[in-house]
């Protein structure tokens, strides 16, 4: 009996952490190459700088028409208007914070990739956490029960 | 009956009802805009066709200012000759624009990611527009009113301000009903008339 229940153990454990990589993914931050390869031919060496600044910067706007990605990652063409809305603001001397509170005023919050830790925000950060502890004391809770009783059979 | 074993299990399926309940009456495509009731961001666009019975080939170097349509209800419609639903807003967006012509009452059609040339076919396949069409390049105006899919129509009060976001076609029955509470008075913020979304 000791065995099964341990491996439930495992196979419950490894779902679960198995399943924080999976919405990270949905916040990636790679480019398509397509994508990376027409910008770095559109724009001057000199504006290295510039470019890795809109890529960071773009990697943590939603791209409006699409599913969970990035505008930096998305081709679309909405997405790529808004990376130089991002440039153009950034090169104008706005900071990340002040180009992202931009597009947070005209879109809402809805735009950030990841959102911000206040208010019932900080239930989207506390509460897997919480799940995950609470699921994993719950299955040791579970299995210790039924080691007992295997024990004590006779 | 186990009462503990069955209280234990409604409660614990209670709030992922709940959840689901919430999640499944809500568009997950819909971006909720923090625009309406915030002042109308400020443009000024080219004119690719003026509408009404002005011939359409206005030179493009005439442009509107919205700056200038202080004292006016102003509704901004953004489209383009791909979409789909903005073919059944058309028509009454141009006889919405008619009935108001004597009115404090500007229509603006800002063009969202499309070319003039295939956005003066399109306005003459649909038998003409009432009021003026604008080239908006870059989509720098779009971006700024949050505009993320077309048809979008923004009705900004007499004193500048966005007094609501339209997501999809406009219909006579929103036209009319926001234009004419906006050119009574303008309303208190947060309180839509019926019928409208």
């Amino acid at each position: 009996m000791r065995i099964p229940a341990l491996a439930i153990l495992a196979v419950v454990a490894t779902t679960l952490f198995a399943a924080r990589p999976a919405c990270a993914q949905g916040a990636g931050t790679r480019p398509s190459p397509s994508v990376a390869a027409k910008e770095t031919a559109q724009a001057p060496a000199a504006d290295s700088a510039l470019d890795a600044r809109t890529a960071a910067v773009s990697s943590t706007l939603r791209c409006p028409v699409c599913q969970g990605e990035s505008i930096q990652a998305s081709p679309s063409e909405l997405a790529q208007q808004m990376r130089a809305v991002v440039r153009d603001r950034l090169r104008s001397g706005d900071t990340p914070d002040q180009v992202r509170a931009y597009f947070v005023s005209k879109y809402g919050e809805w735009i950030l990739l990841e959102p911000t830790m206040t208010g019932l925000n900080i239930l989207l950060y506390v509460l897997p956490v919480l799940l995950v502890v609470g699921g994993v004391t719950f299955v040791i809770v579970l299995v210790r029960r039924w080691t007992t009783r295997e024990a004590k059979a006779p | 009956m186990n009462w503990r074993r069955a209280t234990i299990a409604v409660v614990a399926a209670a709030p992922v009802i709940a959840l689901f309940a919430y999640g499944f009456t809500r568009d997950p495509g819909e971006i909720p805009s923090p625009l309406p009731g915030q002042k109308a961001p400020g443009f000024s666009l080219a004119v690719f066709t003026p509408g009404g019975a002005a011939p359409a080939k206005t030179p493009v170097r005439d442009s509107i200012r919205l700056s200038d349509l202080k004292g006016k209800v102003t509704v901004v419609n953004f489209w383009a000759s791909w979409c789909g639903p903005c073919r059944s807003e058309h028509a009454a967006l141009s006889a919405a624009a008619r009935q108001y012509a004597g009115r404090p009452v500007q229509f603006l059609g800002v063009l969202y990611n499309d070319r003039p040339e295939t956005a003066l076919q399109w306005i003459a396949d649909m038998g003409g527009q009432s009021y003026p069409g604008l080239l908006d390049p870059g989509t720098l105006t779009a971006i700024d009113y949050g505009v993320y899919g077309v048809p979008e129509t923004y009705f900004i009060d007499p004193t500048g301000r966005i007094a609501f976001k339209q997501l999809g076609p406009a219909s006579d029955i929103i036209l009319h009903r926001w234009i004419d509470s906006l050119l009574r008075v303008a309303p208190p913020r947060d309180t839509p008339p019926a019928g409208s979304r």
